[in-house]
């Protein structure tokens, strides 16, 4: 088996012990709850019969490990159960819900990405003067706020006092919503080949991803600078600057690439904070997803739908970070070219 | 000790952090005498003068049932200091000794302990957070619980590492060969090596709490009215954008301020600790 394979199945087959675990807390947790959830599902007009036949119905008088059982054994056919909130199997509640989620997340991600480490690479190579310091202090205030501070901040500069951007929602109200297909808006609208449909939705998702990704954004920059600074130190920087490489060369190719690893790894991690952070731009920004769901099963003390909705977003974190690994073992030239040599 | 006062001093970021952290704690602590209106802290209504935009004596202006925006701000940050610290206090006795043990023991309890480890770990923080208080009655003692269960394993993981590392070194094997017990190499040989990193986390981390927390409360999942607290004063004013702005602009700085500085400061303890080592 090539390296990368045998990572894999590694990576795999924890992940799903890790799963489990969840699954076990998660469920443990829901369980032991003071409160009645047939009695709070179904309202405080219903009889004593009417709640009765629910609890049998979830199987709230067997003991908690049976009920995992049940649950296990309804997990296996892709069944999460209904929810007690919106009465629809939990599965199509989160179908519906997750790609709006996803969508902003994946976004956000691009933007930590896409301006993180280059600011990060920007201030390593220009450590110590004027520009480290403004985007070292500019980081630091993007990871000392919480993401519904900034969503708060951003709209009230560039949707209030400077209207640039809408103030709430996915898509424009006068548009018709494109066909669903795979549920991410910006995907269907170019799909649909409704090209107003895609720039609307576009010109609502930057705000509210841009607040969502400024601390990954300070923190992509902060590790990015610290890295790079370390790797200065090394004798082979020394060599390439001795012989006379351009600065910009020796930042984005020499001093950058050992860096990246450790950066992706961080990255990695900002996305799970992310997926929870989302429900708090999505209350500012009214966005359709899985936040509003969320909270209010929560409220509602709706056992499916709580153990299905954390499931879901543990089991897409643990995904992204499988991807990660992958992504490094790809990069990683000690990994790469070891399974190049064994094959 | 003074060593490391003029390293801290020296770095201007640092002594902003110092003051930064300073004055919250500070007005946290004197919040009776410093509030132009200590009442306002709990359920006080004064409708002829509510929704007022900051003017003098309110400063920052009054909220929708009249009530002292400032004063409440300096009340929510005594609220939120007690709950970091409590938080810490119970999070970093649990995640040390679960580091600790993983690290130095090795074998099956490492791999137990590691594994429960992951499993925290891989719940998004405010996710985890937000179903234990969900699930559990909205109060400060229930908020301090939340924010724990989500809080050990992060010193789990940082104590892992550092124990790891540590036990290769040769005062681990002589503590050993002289025949200490495991209870002594992990916890008076091994421990006192990891103090720096712990210090610096929880440094860090006061101000990281002070940020959950209040995003609890911004889901109206944290401390409940009339206790006032930042992230509830932001979901409450939020509704009044942008003619009411003072309502949100003030706590978001308010948390803003607060984490900023000790963000500073732990990463002062950062170097100051890095280069002593």
């Amino acid at each position: 088996m090539s390296p990368v394979v045998r990572l894999l199945v590694k990576r795999l087959s924890i992940s799903v012990i890790v799963l489990i675990g969840v699954s076990m807390l998660i469920f443990t947790i829901a369980r032991v709850i003071p409160g009645d959830p047939a009695r709070i599902a179904l309202g405080p007009n219903a009889t004593t019969e009417q709640v009765e036949k629910l609890r049998d119905k979830l199987h709230l008088d067997e003991p908690i490990y049976i009920q995992y059982g049940y649950f296990v054994r309804d997990f296996a056919k892709g069944d999460l159960g209904v929810s007690l909130y919106t009465n629809r199997p939990v599965t199509t509640d989160i179908a519906q819900f997750l790609p709006a989620t996803l969508e902003l997340v994946i976004v956000a991600g691009m933007f930590m990405i896409g301006l993180g480490i280059p600011l990060g690479i920007m201030s390593a190579r220009f450590r110590g003067k004027a520009a480290d310091n403004i985007i070292r202090v500019i980081s630091l205030l993007g990871v000392s706020a919480p993401s519904f501070v900034w969503a708060v901040i951003l709209m009230l500069l560039f949707a209030f006092f400077l209207p640039l951007f809408p103030i709430a929602g996915q898509i424009s109200d006068t548009l018709p919503v494109p066909q669903r297909i795979t549920g991410f808006l910006l995907v269907d609208s170019l799909l649909d080949g409704n090209f107003r449909a895609f720039f609307s939705a576009l010109h609502h998702i930057i705000l509210p991803a841009f607040a969502l990704a400024l601390s990954g954004i300070g923190q992509a920059a902060r590790l990015t600078r610290s890295n790079m600074v370390e790797t200065y130190d090394k004798p082979y920087i020394e060599m390439a600057q001795s012989f006379g490489f351009p600065a910009r060369r020796i930042a984005n190719r020499y001093a950058f690439r050992p860096s990246l690893i450790p950066s992706l790894t961080i990255i990695g991690l900002d996305f799970a904070a992310m997926l929870g952070n989302a429900f708090l731009v999505e209350a500012v920004y009214a966005w359709p997803g899985l936040s509003r769901y969320g909270v209010q099963v929560i409220l509602r003390k709706d056992l499916n739908a709580i153990v299905g909705t954390v499931l879901v977003i543990s089991a897409t974190f643990l995904i992204v970070n499988i991807i990660v690994d992958l992504l490094i073992a790809y990069i990683n030239p000690r990994i790469r070219l070891a399974e190049r040599g064994g094959s | 000790m003074r060593r490391i006062f003029y390293i801290l001093l020296s770095n201007p970021l640092s002594v902003i952090g110092l003051v930064l952290v300073g004055t919250v704690v500070f007005s946290a602590v004197f919040a009776d005498f410093i509030a132009p209106f200590p009442s306002h802290r709990g359920a006080v209504v004064d409708f002829s003068n509510f929704n007022q935009p900051p003017h003098w004596p309110n400063i920052f202006g009054t909220d929708l049932v009249g009530r002292d925006v400032f004063s409440r701000i300096l009340y929510a940050y005594r609220i939120s200091l007690i709950l970091g610290v409590v938080v810490l206090a119970i999070a970093v006795p649990i995640g040390v000794t679960v580091g600790l043990a993983a690290g130095y023991l090795g074998g099956w309890t490492e791999f137990c302990l590691m594994r429960l480890t992951d499993v925290f770990l891989s719940i998004p923080p405010l996710v985890l957070a937000m179903s234990v208080m969900g699930l559990l009655e909205p109060t400060l003692t229930n908020g301090m619980l939340a924010v724990t269960t989500m809080w050990w394993p992060w010193y789990a993981r940082l104590v892992y590492n550092v124990t790891r590392s540590e036990a290769q070194e040769g005062y681990v094997l002589a503590a050993e060969i002289i025949g200490a017990s495991r209870l002594h190499v992990m916890f008076r040989e091994i421990l006192p090596n990891c103090v720096p990193s712990i210090v610096t986390k929880m440094t860090l981390d006061l101000g990281f709490v002070i940020l959950i927390a209040s995003s609890l409360s911004f889901l109206g999942l944290g401390v409940q009215a009339p206790t006032p607290d930042l992230g509830s004063m932001v979901a409450e004013g939020g509704n009044y954008l942008p003619d009411s702005w003072w309502l949100t602009v003030f706590p978001s700085l308010a948390i803003l301020i607060a984490v900023f500085g000790f963000n500073l400061l732990g990463d002062a303890f950062r170097q100051v600790l890095g280069s002593d080592q």
